[in-house]
């Protein structure tokens, strides 16, 4: 190496002045003619292939709600249906493995009806050349988390692609559950005054799913927060029937969450962010890579708007819940900006908290 | 973290604020040049908090904001060719080019992939022997020495099929060229930290002296930014015009050393295309000549692309501190994060893109609720 210590320079003529009245800008990506990475991220790409694709070829009364299940009405009985598909890579990761996703993954869409979870199917797309062995444990970690959730896997499908046509394993779960009576949970019902109420700290699953991909260490080994909510949700609508607003933060995390029922309900939300708990090795990890944990999957969590009247006493039992031990009061639901998330910083200012677009993706610096 | 959640301290921010206040008796424009000090004072609204006579302007300090259009759609080609791994920092991926993004590339067959260390784009070269592995190398003086040493390890261990697209950019020319445009109403700069870090405080004083504006080297965080703020303000209100050093917990005077030398083997100035702004003299770096074997623009002989940016956008303005991003007609309406007119929209580093995330409820429309609603 040169030892120098100083780039060389090039002749620099003087500094013409810059042309500013010159920034130009680059056409709008206005049509994606393919599916990208960003169409799954839960965020506002995945809407839209919803709205203009999905929702208008299946047309139909009961999609209408579009909420993590759809309610529905069938011989007297009301009933939460949820399915959801599971193509996370690692299939094992710190706190879980995509089987445990797939039974808690659905469990919880349907507990964020009020439901509780009866019936699972299940369905396998399994990579030419994947061991038989690593299906067995993906197996064995479904049935356990379907024992510990207390529902049944009652049917099931497998199919086989070639080799390089898949990651090894995908697993799509459906499942349904009774809706109990007097309960009307859905993202609509959100009014001001609400209080809104997270189970524990968030970002876990998303980082524990990026540490292990990615090969990145953080000092301290992260956790997936994997579980099944469907025993917490009994325990809130214990106190109360009258829970307004439940939501699993998954994709898109609890910005994503947020937003959407402040969409759907026409109302605002304001957050007091120093309320929102967040691990200090999760915040650790996101400022690293220059991620905002408001963003960052969760998959044993929740978010709940209840009336003011009701909120100590669920928050009270949800503390009594070892799957609630850390909930917290991090806002409430307001009459002004509807339709937008606003938080309040811990230095006073305030910031608009957005639905993401798509895939978070890591700052450059 | 440790030098983390003690530079958020809301006690110790009032106190810097109360003395910001203080301070202050006329109207004063700072430029915030690092992109990543614009995030952190949209995302904590700081500028909500100071005084009314402090302005902060938001600099062309944003890597991906800057990174011409056409090295943009070099990437584009060299990215869609069979038998080529493109690896890039992951919110390259979703500036646009000419008509269409890396992602879309990938969606359309090419391999894109996302890496945290353009060392790991060398262990895919070196893992994948009969593939090309391209590195999309940009930024300012922060991200050059990684590059630079992943050029000089790929020398050292004989890897022929890796190289570098490069586009780096340095600060100190830009602040030249802002200094000497006839429309700049910059009183004083907040110099970026992490790129004195590298390069030292040595190319400032002859800036602050030949255009007589205070320059303090400003960190990240909360009280990074205030104490940066508070100390140009206070020489502002003196009358001087120092280069101060507000971030000495990672800034010496004289730089990081292996760093500079690594950067003066491998690189060489050049004079460097700002996207929108135009050819800043001397602002950019190139791989040096000895290291042409290694830059993809020659190995993919990228040359002749046509490029195409329609003139719709204001964020020349923006940059210059003429126009705040929320003044712009286009601004949160035709201009989004999901349908950027401008790359000042694109990164979570560029102004238009923070102030659309953090601040669009202090923006002068109220807010449409459509925006806000899953149909995007």
């Amino acid at each position: 190496m040169a030892d120098i210590t100083a780039p060389a320079q090039v002749s620099v003529p003087a500094p013409a002045a810059p042309d500013f009245s010159g920034w130009t800008c680059p056409a709008p990506l206005r049509d994606l003619p393919r599916i990208v990475m960003g169409h799954g991220g839960g965020g506002a790409l995945s809407a839209e292939l919803v709205e203009h694709v999905f929702a208008p070829a299946f047309a139909g009364p009961a999609l209408s709600g579009l909420g993590d299940s759809a309610h529905l009405e069938l011989g007297g009985a009301r009933m939460a249906f949820s399915t959801d598909s599971f193509v996370v890579r690692p299939l094992f990761f710190p706190g879980g493995s995509i089987g445990d996703l797939a039974v808690n993954g659905t469990v919880n869409d349907i507990a964020m009806s009020g439901a509780r979870a009866a019936y699972l199917s299940c369905g396998f797309i399994l990579e030419e050349g994947v061991s038989v062995e690593v299906v067995a444990r993906v197996a064995e970690a479904m049935g356990a988390a379907a024992r510990t959730a207390g529902v049944e896997i009652a049917t099931g499908d497998t199919k086989v692609v070639e080799s390089g046509h898949g990651d090894g394993i995908y697993v799509n779960t459906a499942g349904i559950g009774l809706i109990p009576d007097g309960v009307d949970i859905r993202p609509q019902r959100a009014v001001p005054g609400d209080v809104v109420i997270v189970s524990g700290p968030i970002g876990q699953h998303g980082v524990a799913i990026l540490s292990v991909r990615e090969g990145l260490e953080f000092g301290v080994e992260i956790q997936s927060d994997c579980a099944a909510l469907g025993g917490l949700v009994q325990t809130m609508l214990d106190v109360t029937r009258d829970v307004h607003v439940l939501r699993d933060p998954t994709r898109g995390g609890l910005a994503a969450s947020l937003n959407e029922i402040a969409a759907a309900a026409g109302v605002g939300v304001v957050l007091q962010e120093n309320r929102v708990p967040v691990p200090p090795e999760v915040a650790n990890a996101c400022a690293i890579l220059g991620l905002d944990p408001m963003y960052v999957a969760n998959e044993g969590k929740l978010v709940a708007f209840v009336p003011r009247g009701e909120a100590e006493a669920v928050l009270a039992a949800m503390r009594a819940h070892p799957l609630g031990a850390g909930a917290a009061v991090i806002g409430e639901c307001v009459e002004d900006h509807p339709g937008m998330v606003v938080a309040r910083t811990a230095l006073g200012g305030t910031r608009v908290v957005d639905l993401p677009l798509g895939e978070q993706l890591p700052r450059i610096c | 973290m440790k030098y983390l959640e003690e530079f958020q301290d809301p006690a110790l921010a009032r106190r810097l604020l109360d003395q910001i206040h203080a301070t202050v008796t006329r109207p004063w424009a700072l430029m915030e040049v690092c992109g990543g000090q614009t995030h952190s004072i949209i995302r904590h609204g700081i500028d909500q908090l100071l005084p009314d006579e402090v302005e902060l302007i938001h600099g062309p300090g944003c890597p991906v904001c800057v990174t011409p259009l056409e090295v943009i759609d070099k990437a584009l080609e060299i990215a869609s060719r069979p038998g080529v791994v493109f690896c890039s920092f992951g919110d390259m991926l979703r500036v646009p080019g000419t008509g269409r993004d890396l992602f879309q590339v990938r969606s359309e067959g090419g391999d894109v992939r996302v890496v945290y260390s353009p060392l790991d784009a060398l262990r895919i070269a070196q893992e994948n022997p009969r593939s090309e592995v391209v590195f999309f190398g940009i930024g300012f003086e922060t991200t050059a020495p990684p590059n630079a040493m992943t050029v000089h390890q790929a020398k050292r261990l004989g890897v022929r099929n890796f190289s570098l697209l490069v586009s780096h950019v340095r600060v100190p020319p830009a602040i030249e060229a802002i200094m000497g445009s006839p429309d700049c109403r910059v009183d004083a700069f907040l110099a970026a930290g992490h790129v004195c870090s590298v390069m030292g405080t040595d190319e400032y004083p002859e800036l602050a002296d030949r255009f007589r504006v205070p320059i303090v080297v400003t960190g990240f965080e909360p009280l990074d930014i205030l104490e940066g703020v508070r100390r140009s303000v206070a020489q502002l209100e003196r009358g001087e015009h120092t280069v101060e050093n507000a971030y000495a917990r990672a800034v010496r005077p004289e730089g990081n050393p292996a760093a500079k030398a690594m950067l003066a083997d491998i690189f060489e100035v050049t004079d460097r295309a700002w996207r929108g702004i135009g050819v800043i003299p001397g602002s950019g770096w190139r791989l040096a000549a000895r290291y042409r074997e290694f830059d993809a623009e020659h190995r993919f002989s990228v040359e002749g692309i046509d490029t195409k940016e329609p003139a719709e956008c204001r964020s020349g303005e923006v940059l210059q501190g003429l126009l705040k991003p929320h003044q712009c007609e286009a601004f949160g309406t035709l201009c989004t994060p999901r349908t950027p007119l401008g790359a000042t929209m694109v990164s979570s580093e560029g102004a238009c893109a923070a102030y659309y995330l953090y601040r669009r409820l202090g923006g002068t429309q109220a807010p449409a609720p459509v925006e806000a609603s899953p149909v995007g």
